[in-house]
């Protein structure tokens, strides 16, 4: 029978692949947006196994409100990259600190 | 035993989507399996009965977030092999750390399997109801105990859609737009004039 741990367990193998792909590709902006999408989706599985399991309905609830702000962190995050590159025709994020003008 | 051999399909497919989305030579590939974990992952989230954030996570982040991925993906232009360099040389320090951070969180479970960790009981002021769906069941407590949280998520979602409009929107010199408030403006005085040209002289314009 499927518990609380085989849910844990594939979050906690989905987070950790989410940090190591931050790790991997340091210069590619886009795939670390990605990494930080599949870390929210490790911890919404989290949120879900647990509400579900232990009969509780808020770790639903704040599994929504944690796809919010995801879907709107990748929004302002893409819009920052599209003026990046438009200024600077590369999204290496070496030297983005030249970013503060 | 379906069940269990839908969550072990689930389970394994969403972790090989998320170890190629993290490894994909071409981001465009990445995105593609960012989709297929978000997939997997719905239904995982269905074998545990949470059926409305499943459903809400195939609409948002396929629907969405994945597409504007794509989008952006394939809108700039950019050397991707360059952005590789350094990938095999931070590739033992990551894996070190990833499998040092695993193991933290798997000594976890390992502390509740051994008894020294329990779960917490819920004050069952947020139990599902008896003889409701699941959607009725979130949308009961969504609008009553969290309903300020939701107006604040709304804020968020609005902001955020500002800060991007606001971002990337510029005014290009080269487009010639329309103008409408000019053109309501205009007046047929200073639109037309009245000349009587002197014969064989013509108008000039």
């Amino acid at each position: 029978m499927i518990g609380i741990e085989h849910y844990v367990v594939v979050s906690s193998i989905l987070f950790v692949l989410g940090v190591l792909g931050i790790f991997l590709n340091r210069k590619n902006v886009i795939v670390i947006l990605m990494a930080i999408e599949l870390i929210l989706l490790a911890v919404n599985i989290n949120l879900v196994a647990f509400s579900s399991f232990l009969g509780d309905l808020t770790g639903q609830i704040f599994a929504m409100f944690v796809l919010t702000v995801a879907a709107g962190e990748a929004a302002v995050g893409l819009a920052i990259l599209v003026i990046y590159f438009r200024g600077r025709g590369t999204i290496a994020v070496d030297d983005v600190n030249r970013m503060k003008g | 035993m379906i069940q269990v051999i839908a969550f072990y399909l689930f389970a394994a497919l969403a972790i090989l989507a998320g170890a190629l989305t993290i490894l994909s030579r071409n981001p465009v590939h990445s995105v593609l399996w960012l989709i297929v974990a978000f997939f997997n992952a719905a239904g995982l989230m269905v074998l545990c009965g949470a059926e409305f954030i499943a459903m809400l996570l195939v609409i948002v982040y396929v629907g969405a977030v994945a597409v504007l991925f794509l989008f952006v993906v394939m809108m700039l232009d950019i050397d991707f092999a360059e952005l590789r360099a350094g990938f095999i040389r931070n590739f033992p320090l990551g894996m070190l750390l990833a499998v040092v951070l695993f193991v933290e969180l798997f000594v976890g479970l390992i502390a509740r399997g051994a008894g020294k960790l329990t779960l917490g009981k819920p004050d069952g002021s947020a139990a599902p109801l008896a003889h409701a769906s699941n959607i009725e069941a979130i949308g009961t407590l969504l609008y009553t105990r969290y309903l300020f949280l939701f107006e604040a998520a709304g804020i968020i979602l609005l902001v955020a859609m500002i800060g991007a409009i606001v971002l990337t929107h510029r005014q290009r010199s080269d487009v010639r737009g329309q103008n409408v408030s000019k053109q309501v403006a205009r007046r047929p005085e200073e639109a037309t004039r009245n000349v009587s040209p002197e014969v064989g002289k013509g108008v000039s314009l």
